[in-house]
């Protein structure tokens, strides 16, 4: 890793500065009339928790998580049947579903992590499969034909419309998410991680514990991407299983820190706000199916010629200006 | 529900004639990731293709689909060459490991399903052949010839798959990369040669397998991601790179979720494969003939 040119921010301040930047955007935005921005916003601070949450094990670890829409659905799926057996307010719902979707990910990764990297692949893949029959078999939570859920009628703290709301919250969580991402960059833990990213073998003989750390990272993944799916069932108001389990959160949790570039946090945030806008305009003015391909095109072309992603043309920019200074 | 003799017998039958077919689905695997450690997950995105092509072919010419599978195999053939020189440039040349190699071929599953959507819709297709109506009958039991047709010409190709690799020279030296590069290389041998022909042919079962799908169920472009934990399934039970052993695995796996199907209904088969290969992987990853 290269070391950090200038004197970094400490993670409080960098907490504070990213609270702050948060506050500021999603106050800022409460004056813009249009609330279809809302909708688009929020499935892009969507996408940029769940290529966050990606991120910690792919781009810090290593390890390729094809299960992204498996989490994600817990999250959705533990907010629609605790709300409707208790009505728990959201703040709880939230907490219950990154519950969830962190335990899930510690099963799944104590079951495979121990073997080889592609079958942990090839598993999370499994896993979405065995979910979704699961869900669809599942009647108390809609089972195939879907699960209704109303939205509260009155929206908390005066805001006018309730996808105002939850646009809110969706940054305090992307706030959180990403906090946490670069917290866990710049600590002991993520350096075990990058150590058994780059070689494994090597990580295990100079004393690093990979499992549990891989064990920790893919609790932390995992929960945040169940995290993303939690506000969802208010957001869409109808869940079905197809919908819920779309492999388009998969390919777009890969793709964006692939875009955007793997070894820090900026690089999902700024590939998720580059492609998910992209897709938000490509979805209204030419078709859903033309986005998924330009998604997938994408993420061939820079995994093939640009693996670094676009964070790395910057570092590279930025190498050789202060070596012409 | 009463458990009766037909019922099992004809989940026995039914179940061998599927794995029969999931052998053919799974074998390229067997080849690429089992043998040359190429961890192709969009197999299963080539059979539906394979499915289509076959589908088009008898749309247009009337031509039956499996000979037709059979036709268009040497383009698939090419197809995979070109998908590994790709492969081998950006990933392996490069020494990047295999886990880039696993977004690489993730992408190319979800584009081919894209444009799949975009030529053919979301609709289910199928094919009419001859014989798709026709079935024998021993007494209670059913012998429906769209499974026995894609058995009998699986199992012949799978056969014969194993008869080339271990009695042709080509074949022994695809066993030799898998098991040491270097030396293939001492022998004067290329291994990135043998590895492109050998993933090439491993596309072209894929293409074949396409064929066999459209004739046994109605196919639409997403299918596909149901087979990714089915084919993986099947190599690991059966032993990674064992071409019998995929025969086995597959009859297994065919078995489990006729099996299941009969007695819990449908809806749940999908969860066979993918809860057998968790277990496989958790408690016996070496596989069943394995150490």
């Amino acid at each position: 890793m290269n070391p950090p040119v200038k004197v970094a921010l400490s993670n409080t301040r960098f907490a504070i500065l990213a609270l702050v930047v948060g506050a500021v955007l999603a106050l800022g935005c409460q004056f813009i009339q249009n609330d279809y921005f809302f909708n688009a916003a929020y499935t892009v601070l969507l996408y940029a928790i769940l290529s966050t949450a990606w991120n910690i094990l792919g781009g810090y670890t290593g390890y390729v998580n094809f299960g992204t829409a498996a989490f994600f659905a817990i999250g959705v799926y533990s907010s629609i049947v605790l709300y409707k057996a208790f009505h728990l307010p959201l703040g709880l719902l939230i907490i219950a579903g990154t519950v969830v979707a962190g335990v899930a990910g510690i099963g799944l990764g104590y079951l495979t992590l121990r073997l080889r990297g592609h079958f942990f692949a090839i598993a999370t893949l499994a896993l979405a499969v065995m979910l979704f029959t699961f869900v669809t078999n599942w009647d108390y939570a809609g089972g195939a034909r879907g699960a209704y859920v109303l939205v509260p009628r009155e929206v908390p703290f005066g805001f006018p419309r309730y996808i105002r709301y939850l646009f809110t919250v969706m940054v305090g969580l992307t706030v959180l998410a990403i906090v946490v991402a670069r917290i866990i960059e710049r600590s002991r833990f993520g350096q075990g991680l990058a150590a058994i990213r780059d070689d494994e073998l090597a990580a295990e003989c100079a004393g690093v514990p990979t499992l549990r750390l891989k064990l920790i990272a893919t609790a932390i993944s995992g929960g945040m991407m169940g995290l993303a799916g939690t506000t969802f069932p208010f957001f869409i108001s109808f869940v079905e299983p197809v919908g819920a389990f779309d492999l388009r959160y998969a390919v777009n949790a890969i793709a964006m820190p692939v875009i955007g570039g793997m070894t820090t946090w900026l690089g999902p945030l700024l590939g998720a706000i580059l492609l998910g806008t992209v897709q938000q305009l490509v979805q209204v003015t030419i078709s859903s199916a033309w986005n998924l391909l330009i998604v997938g095109v994408l993420l061939v072309g820079f995994v093939t010629l640009a693996p670094e992603g676009i964070m790395g043309w910057v570092l590279a920019w930025r190498a050789r200006r202060s070596k012409r200074s | 529900m009463e458990i009766t003799f037909p019922l099992v017998a004809n989940a026995v039958i039914a179940g061998l004639l599927l794995g029969g077919f999931y052998a053919a689905v799974s074998v390229g695997v067997a080849i690429s990731f089992g043998m040359l450690d190429v961890v192709n997950i969009a197999h299963p995105a080539f059979i539906i293709l394979g499915a289509y092509i076959a589908y088009t072919l008898n749309a247009w010419l009337g031509i039956d689909p499996i000979v037709g599978a059979l036709v268009v195999s040497p383009l698939f053939f090419l197809l995979g060459a070109g998908v590994y020189r790709i492969y081998h440039l950006a990933f392996e040349s490069r020494g990047r490991g295999a886990l880039p190699g696993l977004a690489f071929f993730f992408g190319i599953l979800f584009i081919t399903e894209v444009v799949l959507i975009l030529i053919f819709g979301v609709d289910y297709r199928m094919v009419k052949t001859s014989y798709s109506e026709l079935s024998l009958h021993a007494g209670s039991i059913d012998f429906a010839f769209r499974l026995i047709v894609p058995f009998i010409v699986s199992v012949a190709m799978v056969v014969a798959l194993h008869l080339y690799l271990k009695h042709t020279f080509f074949g022994r030296a695809v066993l030799a990369v898998a098991q040491d590069p270097l030396a293939l290389r001492l022998m004067g041998v290329n291994p990135v040669r043998v590895r492109e022909v050998a993933f090439a042919l491993s596309i072209a079962t894929a293409g074949i397998a396409g064929a066999f799908l459209i004739v046994i169920q109605p196919v639409q472009p997403s299918i596909g991601r149901e087979y990714i934990g089915l084919v993986f399934a099947v190599c690991v039970l059966g032993g990674l790179g064992s071409v019998y052993g995929t025969l086995v695995g597959a009859l297994i796996l065919g078995l489990a979720e006729t099996f299941t199907a009969t007695f819990f209904g449908p809806s749940w088969s999908p969860a066979v494969s993918f809860g057998l290969l968790l277990l496989a992987l958790a408690f016996k990853p070496t596989g069943l003939f394995g150490r």
